[in-house]
């Protein structure tokens, strides 16, 4: 009997150490209480051979956030931040929706196909400009990415000469609203893009490498880690998938705001990253925390309204789900609470007394 | 003969003279902001009349107050991204509690209290938690922004006496220019950080803190009391230029100041702070808002040139900033 308590005891210390766990189990409470919301909360229909509810939704609205937190997933793993993702995605939005409108041809898919391509080259450029500051010239990531972060903006209001330009485009609008398989579209991108990231540095050495150089960037350059390209790369690709939900955003609405998109998505990424167990401080990522946490970001923004708040009091509540999850990950808080469990009578405690 | 050799001897001195090199990025601010100016004067009529420049400081007033609680958070190499979010938090905790008919001295004081608690909370969450300054802060942003949405959602007007007699009242100076008071109080508020930080044993702290923290540690100086220290007058000075916002617009609004938390930070780094901590002065950093103030008047006196053009010059600016930053502290 001892045994299977110890066991049991230890099983339970594991699961509760995992980094997924206290995400997984946040985003549990959230569900169910959707679910005590509304009761049909969980109903997945097919309409018009398309997948329809709720669950859907959250997984189509949170692709954009979830392309944003992969690429900063790795970017923060070489203990960088891309804080231009929001501006990337501005101007990617920008790029595709001038060029269309300015196409005399601009309902062709080919004009789309273009506009999607100019946009992600634009956004590679951009990749590669904050890369060159933070791995060559050596700027701190933080305020080599600020400068585009404060300069983006402006860049895509130049390109869209202030105006919100508005697109009718069915090819575009279809990274957004199209369905492929009964699964949303841009749903289907941001998991093709999570999925493939994880295939690539898992099943690579990549993912070694990129902790290795964000555990100590001179000494992996010593044992012959090509440091610099890694960290440019990695800048590349966060541009890359900003400029992909940039485009996701503006297929949305059919049009670009410069001023409003992709606003504050940097802020919901480097969210998501944490709440997944990423450290900030470099040479540890999980991207399937990160998804895990994208998705809880996604829930969340659905409850608020669902439970009957203001939607504009999600601010509130993020602010207390990333104290509430930093907390329970910081070392110095958990030897707090552990500190205060070792000090209660040698019997069982109250919850084992109660198992 | 006689009286040309000590002209030459004070010339080559002053040829030779270089200011220490810590002075050099407020210099190069200062340069950057004559130069505008000069520039500015030769170009437009009437740029280089003093009242320009006065009305600069009356426009920036919120700015510079927040640059100042910014340079202290920099200084011990952390980051305060809240400050925006109080700003907009301070306006509409102003305005509701004007609306509700509270006394001015009430308002003022409820305000400030809110904003230093702000602070405090971020700071203990930091030091004592090990949370990176990024995310508690960030936290903080988000939590300020919820809150404003909760008090209300709509733009509430100010029409309190009181409070527009300061926002419109000025001093005269002599030659028929006036100042306002706003901007006096943001320059009183400089001169006092300038103090604390120059003169005192907690600006000391701050300054060794950005230094090294291990070693700030060792030399047994209050480490955790400065740490948190610095992000509740981050917050007091965020919340002090809510209510100079709140006397600039006549209201208070939660989309308030959307995005000031970085125009705070790039006038810090334009005004010479190293982002790392341990170097830089607060009256860099009043430069630096007047810098980002001079491209605005710039825009407004040209006429042709678009306001967006304002975020890419500060941005080019960051980025020549940081740069030369960068030259010179590989250098030493």
């Amino acid at each position: 009997m001892p045994e299977t308590v110890r066991t049991g005891k230890a099983l339970r210390a594991r699961v509760m150490a995992h980094h997924l766990f206290w995400p997984l189990t946040a985003l549990a409470a959230l569900l169910v209480v959707n679910l005590i919301a509304t009761p049909t909360f969980f109903n997945v229909r097919i309409q018009d051979g398309h997948l329809f509810g709720s669950l859907i939704d959250i997984v189509r609205n949170g692709a954009p956030v979830l392309l944003v937190a992969v690429g900063m997933t790795l970017v923060i793993a070489t203990r960088g931040i891309d804080l231009s993702v929001g501006a990337v995605a501005a101007i990617a939005g920008a790029v595709a929706c001038v060029y269309i409108v300015k196409s005399p041809v601009d309902g062709a898919a080919g004009t789309a196909v273009v506009a999607i391509t100019m946009a992600l080259a634009v956004s590679v450029a951009l990749g590669l400009w904050n890369g060159f500051l933070v791995s060559v010239i050596g700027i701190q990531p933080i305020i080599a990415t600020l400068v585009l972060m404060v300069a983006g903006r402006g860049i895509a209001m130049l390109v869209t000469g202030g105006q919100i330009t508005t697109v009718n485009n069915d090819t575009f609008a279809a990274l957004a609203s199209g369905h492929l398989l009964t699964l949303p579209v841009a749903a289907l991108i941001a998991l093709g893009v999570f999925a493939a990231t994880q295939i690539v540095v898992r099943r690579t050495a990549l993912g070694l490498l990129i902790e290795s150089v964000g555990i100590n960037p001179e000494a992996s350059r010593l044992v012959g880690v090509r440091s610099r390209t890694i960290i440019w790369t990695v800048y590349v690709f966060a541009a890359l998938c900003a400029g992909t939900a940039g485009l996701i955003i503006a297929a949305n609405t059919h049009s670009v705001n410069a001023n409003s998109l992709g606003l504050w998505i940097e802020l919901d990424a480097i969210l998501a990253v944490v709440i997944g167990g990423t450290s900030l401080a470099g040479g540890r990522f999980s991207l399937t925390g990160t998804l895990v946490g994208a998705m809880l970001i996604a829930t969340l923004t659905r409850t608020i309204p669902n439970i009957g708040i203001p939607a504009e009091a999600n601010y509130l509540f993020k602010a207390l789900v990333v104290v509430l999850v930093c907390l329970l990950q910081s070392p110095k808080a958990r030897a707090v609470l552990q500190r205060r469990g070792d000090r209660t009578p040698t019997g069982p405690s109250r919850e084992e007394a109660v198992a | 003969m006689s009286t040309i050799a000590p002209t030459q001897g004070v010339l080559a001195n002053v040829a030779r003279f270089s200011p220490p090199r810590r002075y050099l990025p407020v210099l190069g601010t200062f340069a950057l902001f004559i130069g505008m100016f000069g520039v500015g004067g030769l170009r437009y009529e009437g740029f280089a009349d003093p009242q320009v420049f006065l009305t600069l400081l009356l426009d920036n007033a919120f700015l510079i107050v927040l640059a100042v609680g910014m340079t202290f958070v920099i200084l011990t190499g952390g980051i305060d991204l809240s400050v925006g979010s109080n700003v907009a938090l301070s306006t509409l905790i102003a305005a509701r509690t004007l609306e509700l008919g509270w006394p001015v001295v009430a308002v003022i004081g409820v305000v400030l209290l809110t904003g230093t608690l702000l602070g405090t909370a971020m700071g203990l969450l930091i030091h004592y938690f090990d949370i990176q300054p990024f995310i508690a802060t960030l936290a903080g942003m988000f939590l300020a922004r919820g809150l404003c949405y909760l008090i209300s959602v709509d733009s509430i007007p100010i029409k309190d006496d009181t409070f527009s007699a300061i926002a419109f009242g000025s001093i005269t100076l002599p030659g028929g220019y006036y100042l306002g008071w706003t901007a006096v109080f943001a320059l009183v508020i400089v001169a006092v950080a300038a103090y604390v930080l120059s003169s005192t044993r907690f600006g000391r702290t701050v300054y060794a803190l950005g230094g090294s923290e291990p070693s700030a540690l060792l030399m047994g100086l209050p480490v955790a009391a400065t740490k948190v220290g610095v992000y509740a007058i981050s917050g007091l000075c965020a919340a002090l230029g809510g209510l100079l916002f709140a006397l600039y617009t006549l209201s208070g609004y939660s989309l308030h100041a959307v995005g000031m938390e970085l125009d705070a930070i790039a006038a810090v780094v334009i005004g010479g702070t190293l982002l790392t901590g341990g170097r830089g002065f607060v009256i860099g950093s009043l430069l630096g808002v007047l810098v980002l103030g001079t491209i605005q008047t710039f825009i407004s006196f040209d006429g042709t040139l678009s306001s967006w053009w304002t975020r890419i010059t500060i941005g080019v600016l960051v980025l020549v900033f940081v740069v030369a930053q960068r030259v010179l502290t590989r250098r030493s």
